[in-house]
């Protein structure tokens, strides 16, 4: 396979963080490719948000080192995550509700005129082209997002993480509020991503969502790491059993959460 | 109609808060006997509402980030007091400038700036770095500066205010005078025009859509009339006829037959807090700063994860906060003609109250600056009113409380149905 020849996007190694002495992400390690889909699954509250706030830079980790092809990175906060080509949609979209599309879509990096002022113009127009590529029938640029319908705040949400040349795309939840029609759009988005050479983590509680989309799944529980295997080599009941059991099929890769 | 006024881009809500005070200002006249609606009355209105409606901006700016500033009355004594001491004190006498210096004014001013931003700051530091509640960090201050404004003086009176610092406050001297209220009147009118133009041809340059011709014409005709009407009303308000007869006797002329009328013009004050405003108004619209306040009171988790630095621009708007009040006991002190320790006390009810009725949400994140300066206004209205009508004060505290709720409870039914 390419990837395996390939040096890794990102490699995750040892992320420990604890919350008052809980420990939400113990010992955890993950991989992705260039274009390539990794599942994140587990229960909720199994520690796949946290673990990915982390490489977002929302959470610092308490140990651990991330490194962005083969480099250690050092990611502070959601800016330096930026720096990286790290984007992230995140399951509560992190909207700001009062602002519109376009403020959302560059919220921290506005366009400036050559005086120093918001270049609204011009940021409705790089809007327009990156939803028209999204969501054509959406032409609400001067609503609040407020008033937009979920899957219209979830194209929103896309945009801005599309737009600024992304390498590394995290989806947490992408389709939890959507219908069928969107969640096939979303679908159709992460595989023509893919083929962009983006490596995409898709975080979900539901292995369904993941399984027709990934190429290789990581399961995590109570914090740790279950294993990781590919999709292609693996039944969803196999993976059931990681998810409720911790129990590792022979495929897959076993990891410090795995039950022997 | 909803529909027409949406593709037409006004603002109802300000049109809303425009019919409002037509009514306050039509049924004070009424009731008074038409002293309500006179030059005279609304020019004194305006320079009454210039140091709540100054401070009003930079509530805005406080709400908006889902904070409270309740301590500006009391940075306002206290910048109040220290403006007053470095004038009348610290330069004339402890370090010998004398009374008749030219720059005593700037530098009381330069102090009472600096003061109120320092004061922000540190207020603002707690807010954001520390992370106790801004209701109760300015509840704290609000008693802690009103001590300090005692403290200064333990209690005095300062006098004499510098003259031309005097000019800050308004009165005849404070007033530009008919020919500059006009050439300000003239060139406002056509730079706003010439802004809206320039917006307009830039929607345009990048297809977007615009306003029918019509109404963006009918607009422009609304902007020049409002700003040259107010410019007419201000100038229409004469001096006294034994002022101004000393004031041409005294430039070398004879007095006529007749006499000669001069123009108050537009008050200094009244010119600050307007530029005040379009100042703070630029920076909530046209800036990064700005956006990322309203980010912040949309949803502040949003704005930390888009990695904008949330902290130091929440402490930054108690800043600005603090220097407006700065500004606005400059004006109170030069209007009251002295310095007390009492000095805007309860402003900080008035100017939350004028920024409230003015359209900013108290959840955050909504808010405009236009808006409060009208809400200012109307509260100004309200009480030049009533005073107008004799009203004993415990019943203009219960007529202006009712108001403000009234207000609020209309723009939330609004809000609901309009969206």
């Amino acid at each position: 396979m390419a990837d395996t020849v390939a040096s890794p996007l990102v490699e995750m190694c040892d992320i420990s963080i604890a919350f008052g002495g809980v420990k939400a992400v113990d010992r955890a390690s993950l991989d992705l490719f260039p274009g390539e889909v990794v599942g994140l699954l587990g229960h909720n509250g199994a520690g796949k948000s946290t673990l990915i706030k982390i490489l977002s830079g929302a959470y610092k980790p308490d140990d651990g080192e991330i490194r962005v092809n083969g480099q250690t990175a050092s990611i502070r906060n959601p800016a330096d995550a930026k720096k990286y080509g790290i984007e992230t949609i995140y399951q509560t979209l992190a909207l700001a509700d009062n602002v519109d599309a376009a403020a959302n879509v560059f919220l921290g990096r506005e366009l400036l005129t050559r005086w120093g002022t918001l270049d609204d113009g011009a940021m409705e127009m790089q809007t327009r082209k990156v939803m028209a590529r999204l969501n054509p029938h959406f032409h609400r640029f001067k609503m609040p997002v407020r008033a937009l319908s979920g899957g219209q705040r979830q194209s929103v949400a896309i945009a801005r993480a599309i737009h600024f040349d992304a390498r590394i795309l995290i989806m947490d939840e992408p389709t939890a509020a959507l219908g069928p029609a969107e969640t096939k759009q979303v679908a159709d988005l992460v595989r023509q991503l893919k083929t962009e050479g983006i490596g995409i983590f898709l975080i979900s509680h539901d292995i369904h969502d993941v399984f027709d989309l990934a190429d290789r799944v990581f399961v995590m529980k109570n914090g740790r790491v279950v294993g990781s295997v590919r999709v292609a080599n693996v039944t969803k009941d196999e993976v059931l059993g990681m998810i409720i059991l911790g129990k590792c099929p022979p495929s897959a890769t076993p990891g410090p959460g795995a039950v022997r | 109609m909803n529909d027409l006024l949406a593709k037409l881009e006004i603002d109802i809500r300000l049109v809303g808060m425009v019919a409002a005070l037509g009514l306050v200002w039509i049924g004070f006249d009424y009731f008074t006997g038409g002293l309500f609606l006179t030059p005279r009355n609304l020019w004194n209105l305006s320079v009454q509402t210039a140091s709540i409606a100054t401070m009003s901006c930079g509530m805005v700016l406080v709400i908006v980030t889902r904070s409270i500033d309740l301590s500006v009355g009391s940075i306002l004594g206290f910048a109040g007091m220290i403006v007053g001491v470095v004038q009348a004190r610290f330069l004339p006498v402890d370090l010998g400038w004398g009374y008749d210096n030219h720059w005593i004014w700037l530098v009381a001013v330069l102090a009472g700036l600096g003061i109120g931003g320092l004061i922000g700051t540190i207020q603002g530091f707690i807010i954001a770095y520390l992370g106790v509640s801004s209701f109760i960090v300015t509840l704290g201050g609000l008693l802690v500066w009103r001590g300090a404004a005692w403290w200064v003086t333990q209690g005095q009176t300062v006098a004499p205010i510098d003259a031309r610092f005097q000019m800050l406050g308004g009165g005849i001297k404070g007033s530009v005078g008919a020919p500059v209220s006009w050439a300000i009147g003239i060139v406002t009118t056509l730079l706003v025009i010439g802004l809206m133009l320039l917006a307009r041809r830039r929607r345009i340059a990048y297809g977007f859509s615009i306003r029918p011709a019509w109404s963006e014409a009918a607009i422009y005709g609304v902007v020049a009339i409002t700003i040259l009407g107010v410019t007419w009303i201000f100038n229409a308000y004469y001096i006294p006829v034994s002022v101004a007869r000393r004031i041409v006797e005294a430039s070398g002329q004879v007095w006529p037959e007749g006499g000669v009328q001069i123009a108050h013009g537009y008050a200094i004050p009244v010119l600050i807090a307007i530029v005040a405003g379009i100042l703070v108004s630029f920076l909530a619209i046209r800036t990064r700063f700005g956006r990322y306040l309203f980010a912040i009171g949309g949803n502040p988790e949003a704005a930390e994860l888009s990695g904008i630095r949330t902290r130091r621009t929440q402490m930054l708007v108690f800043t600005l906060m603090g220097v407006l009040c700065g500004l606005a006991a400059c004006i109170s002190t030069a209007r009251l003609q002295s310095a007390t320790n009492a000095t805007g006390t309860f402003d900080e009810l008035y100017v939350i109250a004028a920024t409230v009725i003015g359209g900013t949400s108290l959840a955050g994140g909504v808010g405009t600056i236009h808006g409060a300066m009208l809400g200012a206004v109307l509260m100004g209205s309200l009480q030049s009113g009533m005073l107008l009508l004799d009203m004993p004060t415990p019943l203009q505290n219960i007529v202006v409380g009712c108001v403000l709720v009234l207000a609020v409870w209309v723009d939330g039914v609004f809000r609901r149905r309009v969206g």
